[in-house]
């Protein structure tokens, strides 16, 4: 507890001299109006800065297609939750997969249903060796965001911190009315969802796991997923 | 001069000549800046987000106190325990308590550059622990026993090659010149590490005032195993890490994606609010987050440069430095490398023993231009050279300075210098690049100017008659 009190005191005696405000070298002149400014004025505008989301449905799933395809990450826009069976079958099929790893929830279960292999259900106490010899980790999510073509997710909506970190393939399960135009929106419905009590883990997942450490060449799978697929009813 | 400034002085002579060194930075950096030009493109306006982001930057710091109270008692709510320290010194033993009450032998890390400021590692690794880096780049330079060549790219200086006989050498692995082979040969090591490691450490990126969080950037997915496999999860900070409201990430990680690797956003950004809560299926059993001053309130104190804690590490600074690219990041002999390692180094370490941190600038303001956060950074290195002077005066520099105001005050002596010196260049090939030579640092790698035959006053006078 000491330290804590000598560094708040460090703090309080260092911030007795005012600092200049970021855009001009010297405090402006005049009243204290030009020589503070506040973060809520400021964050009022972040909207207005961020890369064009569209106005309309069909121009920000465009979007988050051409984000998705710059990622490197698979992405469909399917009409009802058969056709969702159909792909993720035919995936099982193509990557030879022998068990998967999910949490349960409507289209989870609804996917793993016909998929005729072992699922790992990751709601309960999982065995993390056993997590990690599964061949896709299938979840859904809380949103999807245009702007950046990123899925995200959190421990209470996606069964936790692991499953979509640890599988070779990440699967995520959307629905159309989950795509949100931009990162305000997302902290937005964070906000309006959670506010009485955060899950412990939030991510914003933006294409499979990545490295260009080197000679800054791309590297898809790096310690996490090396593909994502993006499946939106 | 000072040990450090000797060490930068030898190795960016090194460098320098070294070109290939300079045409592995520079084409690595080329990468880097046109697919930051094609992002910020997208942005409806770059220049306005840049301000509002040094706005709730300054915001944040300049009212420290109260969003660090509010940011630790929404974690403490949340069952983490929040440790303080003062010093490195103290940071190291608080991480060896939590260590050592947990009887935990082996260490997984994901990138912390405030553990590079401490020397945690070292620390670690002394008291019989096993430690291992999980980032790809940092896992490199661990195993060279190297320091992190770039505070975002850390082993950017290197060749696959080099990474190839690296991990044959290490690790045992087969001989391959594919990048993605060699991704995978560390991937499955790492893999066992992340599995059987009892704690975990990370830093932060942000940590959110308004609800206690802490938010990591990264691309490879290590962080987030780091932080979801071990029982124990460690976060070590910098106090000036603290930003207001969640919503302000909205802003924050595109431009840290941006400006730092040319991305829309970065692959994972995550959030992270405690331990595993009620209900939850995993994460760790504790989570201890340890904050960080070692000197950041000396930098804070200094009302002209205290913007230089807005920073968010991106990286920016470093890529565009003309310098950083002709020197290399190792030559500094810092943590943090380039323009911002140059302005806040000297707060964190000493201003005698770093000022010459201050002239490792063309003044050029690259810099100042690619910061997010709009850091003053050009104007700062300017500010540490009149400290530096201001604290300690050099009696020589002062004496020749008077000696150069007199003559320039006068136009007799002008006049009577330039003659001398028309005269004495004649005989300065006898002595150019000896050490009598007194423009030898000028000219052992560059021609000395002549002095012009006629001076312009001369010209003019000629003119008139």
């Amino acid at each position: 507890m000491n330290e804590r009190e000598n560094i708040f005191g460090r703090i309080r005696e260092a911030l007795r001299v005012k600092a200049p405000v970021p855009g001009s070298h010297y405090p402006k002149p005049g009243g204290a109006d030009g020589q503070t400014v506040s973060e809520a004025e400021a964050a009022k505008h972040i909207p207005e800065w961020l890369p064009p989301v569209g106005e309309t449905f069909g121009q920000r799933v465009e979007l988050f297609k051409e984000n998705a395809l710059d990622l490197k990450a698979e992405f469909q826009l399917l009409d009802d939750p058969r056709e969702m069976e159909t792909q993720i079958s035919r995936l099982a099929v193509r990557e030879g997969w022998k068990k998967v790893a999910s949490h349960s929830g409507e289209l989870t279960d609804r996917a793993c249903a016909v998929l005729a292999m072992p699922r790992l259900v990751a709601d309960r106490n999982y065995d993390v060796r056993e997590l990690e010899s599964c061949d896709a980790g299938i979840s859904e999510c809380e949103a999807l965001i245009a702007q950046t073509g990123s899925v995200l997710v959190s421990s209470r909506s996606s069964g936790g911190r692991a499953l979509s970190a640890l599988p070779p393939h990440h699967i995520v399960l959307a629905r159309r009315e989950q795509l949100l135009p931009d990162l305000p929106a997302a902290f937005a419905l964070l906000r309006n969802k959670y506010a009485s009590g955060y899950p412990s883990f939030i991510s914003f997942i933006t294409g499979p796991s990545r490295t260009g450490d080197i000679e800054r060449i791309l590297v898809l799978g790096a310690h996490g997923p090396k593909k994502l697929t993006i499946l939106c009813v | 001069m000072s040990a450090p400034a000797q060490q930068f002085k030898h190795d960016a002579e090194r460098l320098t000549r070294d070109l290939r060194h300079r045409s592995l930075i520079q084409t690595g950096l080329k990468k880097y800046e046109a697919a930051r030009d094609a992002k910020k493109s997208r942005y409806r306006d770059w220049q306005s987000a840049r301000q509002t982001a040094a706005e709730i930057k300054w915001d944040a710091i300049n009212h420290l106190d109260t969003y660090l109270e509010e940011f630790v008692s929404k974690l403490e709510d949340r069952g983490s325990c929040v440790h303080w320290a003062s010093t490195g010194e103290q940071a190291r033993q608080i991480i060896l308590g939590i260590i050592r009450e947990k009887n935990a032998r082996s260490i997984i890390k994901s990138k912390v550059m405030t553990g590079e400021e401490i020397h945690l590692n070292e620390a670690l690794e002394k008291a019989g622990l096993t430690v291992v880096e999980s980032d790809f780049g940092e896992y490199i330079v661990q195993l060279r026993h190297e320091a992190p060549y770039h505070f975002v790219f850390p082993a950017m200086h290197l060749v696959r090659e080099e990474i190839s006989e690296l991990f044959q050498e290490r690790l045992g692995s087969k001989p391959t010149n594919d990048p993605e082979e060699l991704m995978m040969i560390a991937r499955q090591v790492l893999r066992e590490k992340y599995i059987t490691a009892d704690v975990g450490i990370t830093g932060a990126n942000f940590a959110i005032a308004e609800t206690g969080m802490i938010s990591i950037t990264e691309n490879e997915g290590n962080a987030r195993l780091t932080c979801a496999l071990p029982k124990v999860h460690i976060a070590l900070m910098g106090i000036e890490k603290v930003i207001p409201k969640l919503e302000d990430l909205a802003l924050f990680l595109p431009m840290l994606a941006t400006a730092g690797a040319g991305q829309a956003l970065t692959c994972y950004n995550s959030l992270y609010s405690g331990p595993r809560q009620p209900g939850e299926t995993d994460g760790p059993e504790e989570f201890h987050l340890v904050l960080l001053d070692n000197k950041r309130t000396h930098l804070l104190a200094d009302a002209e440069q205290r913007d230089a804690l807005h920073c968010i590490r991106c990286g920016a600074c470093l890529n565009v430095c003309p310098i950083y690219r002709n020197v290399g990041g190792h030559t500094y002999g810092t943590t943090y490398q380039g323009p911002i390692g140059s302005v806040i180094t000297p707060h964190l370490r000493g201003l005698q023993s770093w000022k010459h941190l201050s002239y490792a600038s063309s003044l050029c303001g690259a810099c100042t231009e690619a910061c997010p956060v709009k850091i003053d950074l050009h104007h700062h290195l300017l500010q540490s050279r009149r400290n530096a002077t201001a604290q300690r005066p050099i009696w020589w520099e002062r004496f020749a300075f008077k000696g150069f105001a007199f003559v320039m005050n006068r136009p007799v002596l002008i006049a009577l210098a330039t003659r001398l010196a028309r005269v004495g260049q004649k005989f300065h090939p006898l002595i150019k690049g000896t050490r009598l030579d007194p423009a030898r640092a000028w000219t052992r790698s560059r021609e000395l100017p002549s002095v012009p035959r006629q001076t312009f006053k001369e010209f003019w006078q000629s003119r008139k008659k």
